[in-house]
């Protein structure tokens, strides 16, 4: 049997690009500084992950997107507080960025639940074109998932919302859905059908006596899905969509006095472990 | 110790805690944010576990919040030497180098290497899943058998969740098995036969020795041979870690090669390190095509 690395050795196949010391860059089969210079950097980025060029509308949507509804100046929140605390540790910035980037990946919030949202909702639209009842669909979606095993933890299971990209922690109502339509809707890419479905998923849902208003990350599907990404594609665009957030507030963070922010005296915690003990010195 | 004031038990009431099973602390009399006494899972640190407590048997500790038993010790340790350096040829490991030829912040090595080695294929991940396979299939061939040949393993996160969608890439292979190995490796069979035979002692039976005995029939079902996460998981189960436990404290015992192989690239600086100056090869250069065209 031929050893399947021996293709492989010092030749990297690809279509996305390199650099040519000295000369020229190639950027999915584009000259760089020769075809590509006009696009933004919101415009490389999508282009990066489809291959297609976007239109100036989509750049505009997708950049409204990223400024408005990901990078808030509140060091509070979860993600932003590793730019926050490395800031008041004295680290540097950009361990605060990359480690608060790599945490955003998170379950009640961040890249989970934004791939979640638009599986769950081109799944929704699946479902539909297969004759089924929205009300339904959704009551399924949000009946309780089975037990037993196999599982993740000894502990509480953690895992994305039954029906992501609707409900919120922390606040019922979600501040940005309306200056995001808002934005949309100047752009003239409000009317999407998927968009669509996922403000008839909120009506239907309230329809059913359920408090779950659409959070941003369900508003966000729907525009992705209507300018034509896949999932895997909208939760790439979504990466660095709170590094502006979190590089804020490390840099607030580290003007403020060393060690300043939320210190916690001792008796901040709350100890429900084992009684004190001694340790037992144990020979084999 | 002096019991706190009424003002300082109402300061205390009105913010919200850190609640852990793992950490107490008492305060310095006159510093509320100095730390006088700090027990871990009961014992006091610096008063009685520093100086008995080996790292391992505190590692133990810290996560199961017992001590462990001789033989639990020794297991661990001997896994902890076993994954401690995957060797600069892992992906994990390159990461970690890459960083530091550069230049790069010895934090962001351990980052690189963290990230790299979290994945589905040999990392972090991989741990996770075959610890769900172990989960579901136990010490039976006749769930292990069929589970391997129609891959029921990919049905676990739906299982759990109700869903399929994840940020983690799609699996590709059997946890727990080594794709594109041909056959089991020398140091997967040394440390297999090794930890079954320390974990022997532990007065049960173990995980280890069944994978031992049975490995070869595993691999035929899986049409893989063994990979070490495979091993890794079989270890982490008869230590009693659950998938989250273990896949966290793979990542950890993969660190100390990182570390090392970080502070030597940084010595070496970029010029003693690979850059693959030909290894790229271009499917779509403009370049290229316009010369097509012109010829």
């Amino acid at each position: 049997m031929s050893n399947p690395w021996l293709p492989w050795e010092e030749c990297w196949k690809t279509d996305l690009g390199a650099w040519f010391p000295g000369e020229r860059v190639v950027f999915r089969g584009q000259d760089l500084f020769e075809e590509l210079p006009d696009l933004p950097w919101m415009g490389l980025l999508l282009y990066g992950i489809t291959g297609k060029i976007p239109t100036k509308a989509q750049i505009r949507l997708f950049d409204g997107i990223w400024a408005l509804a990901a990078s808030f100046p509140d060091p509070r929140l979860w993600n932003n507080r590793i730019g926050a605390l490395a800031g008041t540790a004295r680290s540097t910035t950009t361990l605060g960025v990359g480690a608060g980037v790599a945490v955003s990946e998170a379950v009640i919030y961040g890249y989970q639940p934004l791939m979640g949202a638009m599986e769950s909702l081109l799944a929704i639209k699946a479902r539909l074109q297969n004759k089924e009842c929205l009300s339904d669909i959704l009551q399924d979606k949000l009946s309780p998932r089975p037990q037993g095993s196999p599982r993740p933890a000894s502990g509480k299971s953690r895992c994305v919302a039954r029906l992501p990209g609707y409900g919120r922690p922390i606040a019922a109502r979600d501040e940005r859905i309306a200056p995001l339509m808002k934005l949309a809707r100047e752009l003239g890419l409000d009317q999407g059908p998927m968009l669509k479905l996922a403000f008839e998923i909120e009506a239907t849902l309230a329809d059913m006596g359920k408090s779950m208003q659409m959070n941003v990350v369900g508003l966000m599907a729907g525009f992705s899905a209507d300018q034509g990404l896949s999932p895997r594609q909208h939760y790439q665009y979504g990466v660095l969509c709170f590094s502006a957030g979190i590089l804020h507030c490390a840099v607030d963070a580290a003007k403020h006095p060393p060690g300043a922010f939320f210190p916690l005296r001792c008796s901040r915690i709350s100890y429900t472990g084992p009684a004190e003990r001694r340790w037992q010195v144990q020979n084999e | 110790m002096s019991e706190p004031t009424q003002a300082e038990a109402a300061q205390d009431a009105a913010f919200e805690p850190i609640t852990t099973a793992i950490w107490h602390e008492t305060a310095d009399e006159q510093n509320p944010f100095l730390a006088q006494r700090c027990l871990c899972a009961g014992f006091d640190v610096f008063e009685d576990l520093l100086g008995k407590a080996g790292w391992i048997e505190y590692l133990f500790l810290l996560f199961r919040r017992r001590q462990a038993t001789p033989a639990e010790t020794r297991l661990l340790n001997d896994l902890a030497v076993a994954i401690a350096n995957p060797g600069p040829r892992d992906h994990s490991i390159q990461a970690a180098m890459s960083a530091a030829a550069g230049g790069s912040t010895l934090a962001s090595c351990l980052m690189a290497a963290l990230a790299v080695g979290a994945g589905r294929r040999n990392g972090g991940r991989e741990i996770y899943d075959a610890m769900l396979l172990w989960q579901a299939c136990q010490k039976d061939l006749s769930l292990w058998k069929p589970g391997l040949k129609e891959k029921h393993y990919l049905s676990y996160q739906q299982q759990h969740n109700g869903h399929d969608f994840d940020v983690w890439p799609e699996m590709e292979q059997a946890p727990g098995f080594a794709p594109h190995a041909g056959a089991c490796a020398h140091p997967v069979l040394r440390t297999l036969a090794h930890l079954a035979k320390v974990a022997a002692s532990l007065g049960m039976d173990t995980h280890l020795a069944w994978l031992h005995g049975h490995r070869e029939t595993l691999e035929r079902a899986a049409e893989l041979p063994l990979a070490m996460t495979g091993v890794v998981a079989a270890a982490f189960s008869d230590l009693g870690f659950d998938p989250q436990e273990a896949e966290i404290l793979y990542l950890l015992l993969r660190l100390p090669g990182a570390a090392a192989h970080s502070i030597e690239q940084h010595r070496l600086g970029w010029r003693d390190y690979p850059f693959h100056p030909h290894g790229i090869k271009l499917d779509m250069d403009p370049q290229a095509q316009s010369k097509e065209t012109e010829s």
